[in-house]
């Protein structure tokens, strides 16, 4: 067992863990976030998605090691500070962007990552960026839309098809 | 997964001598090895991440050239070579998805010799030098069939040397569920002539089509390739698609890349 120290959503967080854990278990098992779900844990889905250093990454697919000294954050520190949803998260809900939400916290960390490098994408960027990203439940349509409504842009365009 | 050590050095040296270790392996952005090693396809006692190397990061203009660090993300090279290079820097920014360009390097992928895998076809189609912690080898001589190339035992590939052409183009067409090339072809054209190289294609890894190179070299148009084909016989024919179709594709591939470069 080695010692990990990292910054998880604003706060220290350590623990031993062994050379294979994967950032995703020292996450969801050692820490409690459970939010970052394990989709598929073939580096496919995108569901474990969270931010290391602020670049988006499938934390199934990261060693617990690699992010020694790191700055992680997950689905669990998006909300506003009184609680209330950030401006993704309440699009999401406003235009229906999910249905079981598993996908979910990986859809929300991927779409924060993507309008961090560009705040006013176009459809199409949306969903080249979401490709890492799977849904068995909405037929992306309105995650597209929560995204585009998320930067600010209009989508009555888009809801009308 | 097995489980087994992990180090992490911050220079080419450390991580050469880790590597000395009986059953150690080198870890790049481990999008690769992360998933083989949960299939238990491979079990080494040490993984020497090469992450922490500094010497080993970024992307730099050298004269003609663009050198790019062995250890240098997908996106890095998407975003920093776009200048220098806009065909390696495009064909970079379209493997597999962001997460996965945010942590998968050049030299995993070199390294991995996937018979699908984007890079390849950019060092073969450039003439790019794979510099390691010990030689240098022309890309020409780097390639020897599906997950095979002239590495030796715990040898890095520190740094990659592409010379810089007049135009190039990578075409892609995505097998969707990987996300992988199901054929793609990258086309260059240098004062010295015009290389294509075609990846996802062959039973034998990446390739130079030299036809279409002669055909090119003597007039830079797609219009060139009227009439050559490929045979089917070497190709990979599996559920994505069957040896015929992909022979066939290789054609489509490298016109698209011809039209899209000149
Ligand atoms: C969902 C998904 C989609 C993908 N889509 C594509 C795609 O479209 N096109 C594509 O080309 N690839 C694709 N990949 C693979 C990806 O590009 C990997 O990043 C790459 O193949 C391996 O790079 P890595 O740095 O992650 O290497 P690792 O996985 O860490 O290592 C791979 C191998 O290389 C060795 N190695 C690593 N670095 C070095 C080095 N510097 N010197 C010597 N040996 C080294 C390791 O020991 C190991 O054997 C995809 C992967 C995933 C998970
Ligand atoms: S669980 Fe990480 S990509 Fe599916
Ligand atoms: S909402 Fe169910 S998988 Fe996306």
């Amino acid at each position: 067992m080695t010692q990990v120290s990292m910054t998880v959503n604003g706060k220290q967080a350590s623990g031993d863990v062994e050379g294979r854990t994967l950032l995703v278990q020292f996450l969801r098992d050692a820490q409690g976030l459970t939010g970052s779900h394990v989709g598929c844990d073939t580096s496919q889905c995108g569901a474990c998605v969270v931010h290391v250093d602020g670049q988006a990454v499938k934390a199934c697919t990261m060693l617990a090691l690699e992010a020694e000294g790191a700055e992680v954050s997950t689905i669990e520190g998006q909300a506003n500070a009184d609680g209330s949803l950030n401006v993704i998260q309440q699009a999401f809900q406003d235009h229906h962007g999910l249905q079981c939400g598993f996908c979910t916290p990986g859809m929300v960390m991927s779409a924060a990552a993507l309008l961090k490098d560009n705040p006013k994408p176009t459809e199409t960027e949306v969903r080249d960026y979401l490709e890492g990203n799977i849904c068995r439940c909405t037929g992306y349509h309105n995650i597209v839309k929560a995204i585009l409504a998320a930067s600010g842009q209009d989508v009555s365009a888009i809801a009308a098809e | 997964m097995y489980n087994f050590d992990f180090v992490k050095p911050a220079t080419v040296d450390e991580a050469v001598k880790a590597l000395g270790d009986e059953d150690a392996q080198a870890l790049g952005g481990g999008q690769t090895l992360i998933p083989t090693l949960k299939q238990r396809l491979a079990s080494p006692s040490k993984l020497v991440s090469l992450t922490g190397i500094s010497d080993m990061q970024g992307v730099t203009k050298d004269g003609d050239s663009v050198v790019i660090g062995g250890g240098t993300t997908h996106r890095v090279v998407a975003e920093d070579a776009a200048d220098a290079y806009p065909g390696l820097a495009g064909l970079a920014g379209r493997i597999g998805d962001p997460a996965v360009r945010n942590r998968g390097t050049i030299g995993g992928s070199l390294a991995n010799n996937d018979p699908s895998a984007c890079y390849p076809a950019a060092a073969l189609g450039s003439g790019a030098t794979i510099v390691t912690n010990t030689r240098e080898i022309a890309a020409d001589d780097y390639f020897q069939g599906m997950f095979t190339t002239a590495l030796e035992e715990g040898e890095i590939i520190t740094q990659v040397r592409f010379p810089i052409p007049k135009v190039s183009h990578y075409s892609k067409i995505a097998q969707p569920a990987s996300r992988f090339p199901l054929v793609a072809v990258f086309v260059a054209q240098y004062a010295g002539g015009v290389r294509v190289a075609v990846t996802g294609a062959s039973n034998n890894g990446v390739f130079r089509w030299s036809e279409a190179e002669a055909a090119l070299s003597q007039n830079f148009a797609a219009d060139a390739l009227e009439g050559l084909t490929l045979p089917a016989d070497d190709m990979i024919g599996d559920l994505h698609g069957t040896a015929a179709y992909r022979a066939h594709l290789v054609g489509v591939m490298t016109r698209r890349a011809v039209t899209a470069a000149s």
